[in-house]
C-alpha cells in the first residue's frame, strides 16, 4: 500500500496555506509532520481526508481499495473528540464503529484504552484525557489502513500515552499508516519527518 | 442499512435525552395555538375559520425553531467530520439525521394538532383531515429547513439567516397545506388538488433536500 501526494496545494480562507508539497508512504511507515503554528499540518490532514479540498495537486492511494475514497479508508483524529456528552462510553463508541465499520470490536477497544471500567458513564462525566481517549479507542475498534492524527498526545497522561504508542505500533505492524502532525516526537522512533516550513 | 439506522437511532436518542429541541418546539406550538383564542377574543366562527391556518403557521414555526441545531452539535464537536468519512454516502447521512429530526420535532406536532384544533373550534370530522395535511407537509418543511441548516452550519448564529433563507421556500408548502385542511372545512375547493400537490412538495424535497444539504455541508466545512 502507498500514500502519495504530489505537488499538493491547499488554500482556506483566500490564504494559501501549503503549495508545492510532495510526500510518499508505504505500508508499515509512518510519517511525522511538523512545523509552526499555522503551517498547515492540520489542513494537510484535513487534505488527505478529503475534508479539504485541494486546490491543485495529485493524492493517490495504491493497494487500497479502487472503489472507495481516501478518507473512507482513513481515522481522522482531530483536535475535536466527537464525542456526546448525553451518550454514554459505550453508546458513543458503538456508534462510531456501526457508523464507521462492521459494529463490533467495542469491548476490545475500551479494554485498550482502558475505558472499560467506565463503560456505562455518561461521556458528560468524562474528563478532557478520557475523552481523547475514547476518541482514540474509535481507531481501535474499527480497522482502517490509514490513520491521520492531529497531536494524537495533547491531553494524554503518561500511561495513556504510551497506550496510543502500543496501538500505533501495532498498526504499524499490521502494514497500516500513520501521518501524525505534533510539534514534538510521539513515541515511534522511525517515523520520517516532513517539515512544513514558514509560508 | 445498519449505517443508515445507526445515525437514526442515535440522533432520535439525542433528541430524547436532551430535550431542549424536540420538545422546544411542540410547546412554542402549544403557546400559540392556547394564546390565539385569547388574542382574537371570543368569536368563534372567525377562530374555526382561521384555525386551520393558525395550526400550520404554529407547525411552521415550530420546525423552524429547531433545524438550527441540527447540525450545529455535530459541527461544534468534530462528529460532522467523521460522519463525511463514513462508508455511506453524506447525502444519506444527512437524510437519516432528517428523518431523526421530523420523527422527535414534526411527529409529536402533528398527533396533538387535532386536540389544538379542537381548541380553536375546528369541528372534529376536521381535526382528522388537518391532522393528515400536517403529515403530508411537515416532511417538505425539515427536508427544505435542512438546506438552510446546511448553509448556516458554520455560522455562529446561524438562526436568523437560516429563516431567511428556509422560509420564501417553504411558502409553497404553507399555502397549498392550508387550502387542504380549509377545503376540508369550507368546502368550494376540493381536497385531492392541493393535498396531491403538498405530498409532491414533500416527496420532491425528500430527494432534493439531502443532496442540496450534503452540497452545503462539503462546500462549508473547507
Amino acid at each position: 500500500m502507498q500514500l502519495k501526494g504530489q505537488n499538493l496545494v491547499c488554500s482556506r480562507g483566500g490564504r494559501e496555506v501549503f503549495s508545492d508539497l510532495n510526500f510518499s508512504l508505504s505500508g508499515g511507515e509512518a510519517l511525522l509532520v511538523t512545523g509552526r503554528n499555522g503551517a498547515g499540518k492540520s489542513s494537510l490532514l484535513r487534505l488527505i481526508a478529503g475534508l479539504v479540498r485541494m486546490a491543485a495537486g495529485q493524492l493517490t492511494l495504491e493497494g487500497g481499495d479502487g472503489e472507495a475514497s481516501i478518507g473512507e479508508q482513513a481515522h481522522y483524529l482531530g483536535h475535536q473528540d466527537a464525542v456526546k456528552p448525553s451518550l454514554s462510553v459505550r453508546e458513543n463508541l458503538q456508534f462510531w464503529a456501526r457508523y464507521l465499520g462492521s459494529g463490533e470490536g467495542v469491548e476490545a477497544a475500551l479494554e485498550a484504552v482502558d475505558l472499560a471500567p467506565l463503560g456505562g458513564l455518561p461521556a458528560a462525566y468524562l474528563s478532557a484525557g478520557q475523552r481523547r481517549r475514547l476518541s482514540i479507542a474509535r481507531l481501535a475498534a474499527v480497522k482502517r489502513p490509514i490513520w491521520l492524527l492531529d497531536e494524537p498526545t495533547s491531553a494524554l497522561d503518561a500511561p495513556s500515552q504510551a497506550r496510543l504508542t502500543a496501538l500505533m505500533r501495532g498498526h504499524l505492524a499490521a502494514g497500516g499508516l500513520i501521518v501524525a502532525a505534533a510539534h514534538g516526537p510521539i513515541g515511534l522512533e522511525r517515523a520520517r519527518e516532513l517539515n512544513l516550513g514558514p509560508v | 442499512m445498519n449505517t443508515f439506522l445507526a445515525l437514526l437511532v442515535r440522533d432520535i436518542r439525542l433528541s430524547v435525552r436532551v430535550g431542549g429541541g424536540a420538545l422546544m418546539g411542540a410547546l412554542f406550538f402549544l403557546i400559540v395555538v392556547v394564546m390565539m383564542p385569547f388574542a382574537l377574543g371570543p368569536d368563534l366562527a372567525l377562530l374555526a375559520r382561521i384555525g386551520p391556518a393558525i395550526l400550520w403557521l404554529g407547525a411552521l414555526l415550530a420546525s423552524l425553531l429547531a433545524l438550527d441545531r441540527l447540525f450545529a452539535t455535530d459541527y461544534d464537536d468534530g462528529s460532522l467530520d467523521l460522519l463525511m468519512m463514513g462508508r455511506m454516502p453524506l447525502e444519506l447521512a444527512v437524510a437519516a439525521k432528517a428523518i431523526a429530526h421530523w420523527l422527535t420535532t414534526a411527529l409529536p406536532l402533528v398527533i396533538i394538532s387535532p386536540l389544538l384544533g379542537l381548541m380553536l373550534n375546528v369541528e372534529l370530522r376536521a381535526t382528522g383531515t388537518l391532522a393528515l395535511t400536517l403529515l403530508a407537509g411537515t416532511p417538505a418543511l425539515t427536508f427544505i429547513g435542512l438546506i438552510g441548516a446546511a448553509l448556516s452550519v458554520t455560522l455562529r448564529r446561524g438562526g436568523l439567516l437560516l429563516a431567511v433563507l428556509v422560509l420564501p421556500l417553504t411558502i409553497p408548502v404553507l399555502i397549498f397545506g392550508v387550502a387542504a385542511a380549509n377545503a376540508a372545512i369550507i368546502g368550494p375547493v376540493p381536497f385531492g388538488p392541493p393535498f396531491t400537490i403538498l405530498c409532491a412538495l414533500s416527496l420532491g424535497s425528500l430527494v432534493l433536500g439531502p443532496f442540496a444539504a450534503a452540497a452545503a455541508l462539503r462546500h462549508g466545512l473547507e
